[in-house]
């Protein structure tokens, strides 16, 4: 019968919209400014800077080997190596950056920069609302604005810090233990030729 | 919009008539993105229609020579950003020819659940959007991105991101699936039929979409292959070629799957494959969540950073959402491919536009542009 679909449809129509009230399937958006969904784990936006302990300087996990200013997509990390060395976690001397720029405005999201750090010194972060009037100022981030504490990892992205923390302790703990091993050993063998 | 008269050997058998030129877009709303069609129009009926692009273009490709083989990798997800995953999948599929890596078969099975999944999103997107150019404003659009919405979800709790997922690895694919995922899509595959039912119920049969439909923008099936058409475009005029079935690539040998055909290569016929190709992707999605085995998911000798292939060029081709997508790529045996050029499904579809549209009314030739399946970063690239 001519028609009889379109009464069809409406009747679709007037189920979803019921449906609305009471369906949690029909209805999946929420109120956003009021309402915020929690971001998943996963989710990722803009890179940050892990660092450890307080001092966020100090304890930047960046050895500035600018692996990530190379392999970074648009180009948006601009580096530059710092002449004073620190030691890092396990005791070895490693570079740090002097500069660590990351233009959040030409930045896609992509995580490459993520995957290729030998350090799991960069990581993505989940902050969103990041507009700003100020186009060329506040979107140029340092790495005192990108330095986040390794605690702040470790709650967003629980599964994967938990992982990355685990193998450090026990970076750390072989190489204490190599350190105390070296420590022990010259006195053993107590020839000059051993203590090279 | 201007009013000339054409030279009357090239006007229409009535010569004093005025022809009345159009340009519709880039800015029109109805042109799925920045695509500009120049119509001529005689009253209603379109004479001449010229389709001008490349307001989206952004070289992608030379930028591709510049980058290392890694580095394209998102920039794939631009080019049609709506199914960014099929997109990953045949340029990773590319370069593992370049330098002979394997995919593991857990890889392979993510990579078929994520592309089946694309392509349920891209479908019912393009009914959604389809009616919207027909005049059905919200409705249809909106239930089809609520559905969409709940994929999203899924893209996102696995690979970060909702549409740029930047997934797929030459090798394998970047993480494994997080626990419980395998759940959640079980649960959306076992649901979603139900979603098709409802939206077939408030359009299949509605008169006004088989009116403004049925038996507008025919295209022939000696058209459509001579054109290179490909994808549900080409299934339409009822012609038997599925990538997927052609190809078997990856696993894709593995399920059982029917290809649904059209008769008479009409809107509607375009409207009703893709609705059935959406219920034949359920089936594969269900074997495929069934088969997945454990085991790794990228092959150990793949690697992302630095990675060379010997001389030599390769094509890679899927069967995209929209047609299908290849990937050609040369290597020198440098870090950067000497030559990258895509085969986009929407810009080789797009070629036949004005065919179909000759002699249909200015209204139709919107509904025709939407039928065919188009987005612009694809396009113009």
């Amino acid at each position: 019968m001519n028609g009889f679909g379109i009464i069809k449809g409406m009747i679709e129509t007037a189920r979803n919209f019921v449906g609305s009230y009471h369906d949690a399937q029909r209805l999946t958006t929420v109120q956003y400014p009021e309402q915020k969904l929690p971001p998943v784990e996963n989710a990722r936006t803009i890179p940050f800077l892990v660092f450890d302990g307080d001092d966020a300087m100090a304890g930047l996990r960046c050895t500035a080997c600018v692996i990530c200013e190379k392999e970074c997509p648009p180009q948006c990390i601009y580096i530059v190596k710092d002449q004073v060395k620190k030691p890092d976690y396990v005791g070895k001397m490693q570079m740090q950056p002097k500069v660590f720029d990351i233009d959040i405005s030409v930045c896609m999201s992509c995580g490459i920069c993520v995957e290729v750090c030998p350090f799991d010194a960069i990581k993505m972060d989940q902050v969103f609302e990041l507009s700003t009037g100020d186009r060329f100022g506040k979107l140029l981030l340092d790495k005192h604005q990108l330095a986040k504490p390794n605690d702040y990892f470790v709650k967003i992205h629980k599964t994967e810090a938990s992982e990355i923390d685990v193998r450090r302790e026990e970076d750390k703990r072989k190489a204490e233990a190599a350190a105390a091993a070296k420590a022990a050993a010259p006195k053993s063998p107590a020839t000059p030729g051993a203590a090279k | 919009m201007s009013a000339s008269t054409l030279p009357s050997e090239l006007a229409e058998p009535a010569s004093d008539h005025q022809l009345l030129e159009v340009s519709l877009g880039p800015q029109h709303p109805s042109t799925h993105g920045v695509f500009r069609m120049d119509v001529s129009l005689d009253g209603e009926m379109v004479v001449k229609l010229k389709p001008v692009f490349g307001y989206l273009h952004r070289n992608h490709e030379k930028i591709a020579e510049k980058c290392s083989y890694l580095g394209s990798i998102p920039y794939t997800d631009r080019l049609d950003y709506i199914c960014s995953l099929t997109n990953n999948w045949a340029y990773a599929m590319t370069v593992e020819k370049l330098a002979g890596l394997v995919a593991p078969e857990r890889a392979e099975y993510i990579r078929v659940i994520l592309s089946e999944l694309t392509r349920l999103i891209n479908h019912s997107a393009l009914a959604g959007f389809l009616l919207q150019d027909m005049g059905a404003l919200g409705t249809p659009l909106m239930y089809a991105f609520r559905e969409r919405e709940k994929i999203l979800d899924l893209f996102e709790s696995l690979t970060g991101a909702r549409m740029m997922c930047n997934y797929m690895r030459f090798g394998g694919c970047r993480c494994d699936l997080p626990p419980g995922w395998i759940e959640q899509t079980r649960s959306l595959v076992a649901n979603f039929p139900s979603f098709l039912d409802e939206f077939e119920a408030l359009l299949t049969g509605n008169e006004i979409l088989q009116a403004r439909t049925e038996g507008v923008g025919v295209l022939t099936p000696q058209l459509a292959v001579n054109a290179g058409v490909t994808g549900p475009m080409l299934r339409a005029t009822g012609v038997n070629y599925d990538i997927r079935k052609v190809d078997a690539y990856g696993v894709y040998g593995r399920f059982s799957f029917r290809v649904p055909l059209g008769e008479r290569g009409d809107v509607f016929d375009r409207y009703m494959i893709r609705i059935l190709e959406m219920r034949e992707s359920l089936k594969i999605l269900e074997q495929a969540l069934r088969d997945i085995p454990a085991g790794p998911i990228i092959d150990p000798k793949a690697k992302l950073r630095n990675l060379r292939p010997k001389p030599g060029e390769a094509y890679g081709r899927i069967e995209g959402p929209k047609g299908e997508l290849g990937f050609y790529l040369i290597s020198d045996g440098g870090p950067n491919p000497y030559r990258y050029r895509i085969r986009p499904p929407s810009l080789i579809n797009l070629t036949i536009l004005e065919d179909m549209c000759l002699g249909q009314t200015i209204a139709d030739a919107v509904v025709i542009l939407g039928s065919v399946d188009i987005v612009l970063g694809e396009v113009d690239r």
